[in-house]
């Protein structure tokens, strides 16, 4: 009883959020309709957001086949399968960079970086892989994920180690590192690591280190991988000294301090830690049955949507993996929605920035639709910019 | 001079000032970097304004980006309706372009609005806020470009042609070139600097502003109204990154590209920090993080003589993709030296980011 309490007193607000949200993406999509549709098509975020979940899950409640509207509720088994497989694979790496944000909000850290370290995870996880391609398969995915993970970790401990000792505000610094890991790799995949071939520049294949596939078409070990990581970030965070550390000084510096805690150690420690979560999501991306090697070209807006997906999570590992399904469900399903309905993907980006807008107005939600306040304890609801220009943390 | 270039290692650094003198003196890497550094500029004024009455704005990315696309926009929708405007032979304004600077401004403001409000009344975590309008502004104005298409374009505003007397006068010749062969918003830039600096430390309403930034409780005694500044200083701040955004589709470029700001909304806060929280040190900050990017296009049109320009010559051909890149990624390890406080430390108005709560207030 007291955990369905906990439960509703932490996941009211996000659920809110997310439903306010939608209905500002239909506003938005009703008043483009004239512009998209040529016509004002007042049914026309029903018909959309039907694809996007007939994409997500395989699940339709419409028949749209004569032009009219009409219920009809309907799952087709081969396309649920494909559906939710698509899902789970766009959520996998949103779970990894989901963690990267929401452990560093833990320690009161705002890490913008995951963006950064899913570059560098990635041409990691890719050089190593290809390294070790042949050899078996268990050794080659091992290495290769292991010098992802420590490559983003690599890339976290760098603006950790700029806070610890100078003071540096992470904020900046993170968003800085991720354009100087894109122009890097770039110049790196381009001059040195390119191999001929392929009309578009790459690394070497990654061989027998691609995850292997283990339902459906892409289905891969990386899910496990991903999802494997919400217990163990659980156990960490909650369950082992360091954990109680990280929170500690996330809710009251001083009293860390105090309390013997060395707030420089555990700075390092975290950032690195999710730096090593992004650069997970960047190896199970690059090594994922589609690519299996690293395009010179390859971008990645996952980084920033594990802020939504941390926040609205509320940086608990749960939470953090329930917002990851549906953020990847609105990924996976979105082609399927600009294809049906003929709007163009970004509304899903819209829809995930006014999830934020709503999540960070809970003062406002709350007293204007009356949702009680229950207790929470401070420390599960982080604020990250006391600190901010304050310099050195010691 | 070439004998001194002759001398080991130590002539490999004349050779380096030498080219730079020759290329600041002789070309047109000033007005380049002026040119690069305006948005970077205008985006640091916004900060300076945010950050001095004690709001951190993260988000001066996004209200770049939206000032950007409804500037645009707005500019298109007034050239179409008057197809037959003349560009005056003033910077080549038009109507249209006017009124696209004028909404630009205005959508600056707009945002600023909602991040204020966040901030101060809704007390939200106010780098959040600012991540909420960075993410919104980029899906928002990638939606509505990708669904409208926009065709045409209303055209840019035209460079000043400064007389050719001032611009040869020996030794300052190449600074009359910089501040006046650029466009109006460019121009303006300098302008806006100055003013802002004497505002802030020189007036009134620049000591009500600092004291809100760093006691607002001890502002609030002497009677000044915090919330009221705040609110005004953070929307007016917006219209500085709505003029960096107008720089961007009327003056710089004459499109909307998707995420056209890349990132200068970051670099302007890092300028803000390098600057210390003045207006003039922003202007410089921006300046030196921008001049790399210029120096990058006059080396690549007018490479160096002698032994520097053979070495880097050898560069680009072996590493081409390497060597362009490097120019890109210079101001941004440019602005993590100086966060990391190499040249000195540098203090943030001490009440920034913690939103103000009245005694006995809830």
């Amino acid at each position: 009883m007291k955990l369905a309490r906990r439960i509703y007193a932490l996941s009211i607000i996000p659920i809110i959020s997310v439903l306010l949200a939608l209905l500002v993406g239909a506003i938005l999509i009703i008043l483009t309709s004239p512009v998209s549709q040529g016509e004002l098509d007042l049914l026309l975020p029903i018909k959309a957001y039907e694809a996007l979940l007939e994409g997500a899950t395989g699940i339709s409640f419409l028949d749209t086949d004569d032009g009219t509207l009409a219920f009809a509720f309907s799952i087709d088994p081969d396309r649920a399968a494909r559906a939710l497989t698509s899902t789970l694979v766009a959520a996998g790496p949103l779970v990894l960079t989901g963690l990267a944000v929401g452990v560093g909000f833990k320690a009161g850290l705002f890490n913008i970086g995951g963006t950064g370290q899913v570059l560098v995870g990635g041409i990691f996880a890719a050089l190593a892989g290809a390294a070790v391609a042949e050899q078996p398969v268990p050794v080659a995915v091992t290495i290769a994920v292991l010098a992802g993970a420590f490559g983003g970790a690599l890339y976290g401990f760098i603006p950790g180690a700029l806070k610890a000792f100078t003071g540096a505000h992470e904020v900046v610094v993170t968003i800085m590192l991720n354009s100087l890991a894109a122009f890097v790799i770039i110049g790196l995949v381009n001059d040195i690591f390119k191999i001929t071939g392929p009309t578009f520049a790459r690394t070497a294949d990654v061989g027998n280190a691609v995850l292997p596939v283990l339902f459906g078409r892409d289905g891969n070990v990386g899910i496990l991988i991903a999802f494997a990581m919400v217990p163990i970030a659980y156990f960490l965070i909650y369950r082992t000294t360091l954990g109680f550390e990280i929170r500690t000084v996330g809710a009251n510096p001083s009293a860390a301090r105090y309390a013997g805690m060395s707030p420089r150690r555990l700075i390092i420690l975290t950032l690195s830690m999710c730096g090593l979560f992004a650069g997970l999501a960047g190896a199970i991306i690059i090594l994922g049955p589609s690519l299996g090697y690293y395009p010179a070209v390859f971008g990645t807006t996952i980084g920033f949507a594990g802020i939504t997906v941390a926040l609205l999570g509320r940086s608990h590992p749960v939470g953090i993996a329930f917002a990851a399904l549906l953020l990847g469900g609105m990924n996976a399903g979105a082609p399927a929605m600009q294809i049906v309905a003929d709007i163009q993907r970004e509304i899903i980006d819209v829809i995930q920035g006014l999830i934020l807008l709503f999540l960070a107005m809970e003062v406002v939600i709350r007293r204007v639709l009356r949702v009680r306040a229950e207790s929470i304890a401070p420390e599960e609801l982080q604020t990250v910019s006391a600190s901010y220009g304050q310099g050195s943390t010691t | 001079m070439d004998l001194l270039y002759q001398i080991p290692v130590l002539g490999f650094l004349f050779q380096i000032v030498g080219y730079l003198i020759d290329a600041v003196v002789n070309t047109n890497l000033a007005p380049q970097t002026l040119a690069l550094a305006t948005p970077i500029a205008l985006g640091a004024m916004c900060g300076v304004m945010n950050e001095r009455s004690g709001v951190v704005n993260i988000g001066i990315e996004g209200m770049m980006l939206t000032a950007a696309f409804v500037g645009f926009m707005a500019a298109v929708i007034v050239d179409d309706a008057m197809p037959d405007a003349q560009p005056s032979a003033f910077f080549g304004f038009t109507p249209a372009l006017l009124v696209g600077v004028l909404a630009a401004i205005g959508a600056g403001m707009l945002v600023s609005a909602l991040h204020a409000w966040m901030s101060i009344s809704v007390r939200a975590d106010q780098i959040i806020s600012g991540t909420v309008i960075n993410i919104i502004a980029l899906g928002l104005t990638s939606y509505l470009n990708r669904t409208i298409q926009p065709s045409g374009s209303a055209g840019t505003f035209d460079s000043f042609d400064p007389p050719e007397a001032l611009v040869d006068l020996p030794i300052v010749g190449w600074i009359f070139n910089m501040f006046l062969s650029q466009g109006p918003i460019t121009m303006s830039v300098i302008v806006i600097v100055i003013i802002l600096q004497v505002l802030l430390f020189r007036s009134r309403w620049g000591l009500r502003t600092r004291a809100v930034g760093e006691h607002p409780r001890a502002a609030d005694t002497v009677g000044v109204n915090v919330f009221a500044l705040r609110y005004r200083n953070v929307i007016l701040g917006g219209i500085f990154a709505g003029l960096a955004g107008a720089w961007l589709t009327l003056e710089f470029n004459a499109s909307f590209q998707n995420g056209m700001t890349a990132n200068r909304g970051f670099i302007a806060l890092a300028a803000v920090i390098f600057g210390r929280w003045t207006p003039i040190g922003a202007f410089g900050g921006a300046l030196l993080f921008m001049f790399s990017e210029a120096l990058g296009v006059a080396i690549r049109s007018n490479p160096p003589p002698g032994d520097l320009g053979v070495w880097l010559s050898g560069i680009q051909a072996s590493y081409p993709s390497i060597y362009n890149n490097s120019f890109s990624a210079l101001p941004y390890i440019l602005t993590i030296i100086v966060l990391a406080g190499v040249v000195g430390r540098s203090i943030a108005p001490a009440a920034v980011g913690q939103p103000y709560v009245k005694e006995g207030a809830h």
